[in-house]
């Protein structure tokens, strides 16, 4: 009925944490000690405000595509009151016990798997720190 | 249907991302967290259905089938519209504002 609205309010949720939270803009440029350039050497690790985004366009994509499902299905309409649902009582209890059962459990996924997915990038670039030393001293 | 579908779009999506490095800049990345995203919400409907249908919910009516099936193929076909838009605004190529600067 409008469980895409759960999400869609965690979408909202992140994207004002991802543009509020401002990025550490950090001089990586240094002085090289052979050739006395200046030389700029971003990090390896990718900031997590990038890694919020991930969740962000996961939560959007999904929830316009939802959107989209529950207009097919005469659900949401393009005016007032939106949501059917909302036009009779009984239809609205209905509603928001769908969204507080499914529109949780589709935000609570999302947020899952992408957390699974920071866990993984952030032990694929530990790895990748780890490893960098010792090929750099191999050459 | 609509799930599979868009679990096959997804797929699609993430494997022209990840072996077609010259496509990345077109911004194959949207589609496939418009994908991935429609499907997990799509798989929790689907686990809530089947809890309520039980074995029933594998043997839909041809009728909700057809629907269904027409609903994933428009949901794609929707992501695809917005893919686009996304591409010419952003215009990564710059093809966009060479065409329009172009005498």
């Amino acid at each position: 009925m409008a469980c895409f609205l759960v999400p869609t309010a965690e979408a909202i949720v992140t994207t004002v944490i991802a543009k509020t939270a401002k990025e550490e803009k950090k001089d990586y440029t240094h002085i090289d000690a052979e050739t006395g350039e200046a030389v700029s050497e971003k990090p390896a690790k990718m900031s997590f405000v990038r890694k919020l985004k991930w969740l962000s366009n996961m939560l959007w994509g999904g929830a316009v595509l939802l959107c989209f499902e529950h207009l097919w299905h005469g659900e949401v309409v393009p005016f007032p009151p939106f949501l059917t649902a909302a036009s009779d009582p009984a239809d609205t209890a209905v509603m928001l016990h769908e969204m507080s059962t499914v529109g949780v459990c589709m935000a609570a996924l999302i947020t899952a798997v992408w957390v699974g997915m920071v866990i993984v990038s952030s032990v694929i670039e530990n790895r990748e720190e780890k490893e960098a030393p010792v090929a750099s001293q191999e050459v | 249907m609509t799930l599979l579908i868009t679990i096959f779009a997804a797929v699609v999506a993430t494997l022209v991302w990840y072996t077609k490095p010259a496509l990345r800049d077109l911004k194959v990345g949207v589609l496939c967290w418009m994908f991935w995203g429609a499907s997990l919400m799509w798989m929790i409907d689907a686990v809530f259905e089947f809890s309520e249908l039980g074995a029933d919910y594998f043997a839909p009516a041809g009728a909700d089938m057809i629907n269904d099936g027409f609903l994933g193929f428009a949901v794609v076909a929707l992501a695809l519209v917005i893919w686009t838009v996304i591409v010419l605004v952003s215009d990564p190529r710059g093809t966009v504002k060479a065409a329009i600067t172009k005498r």
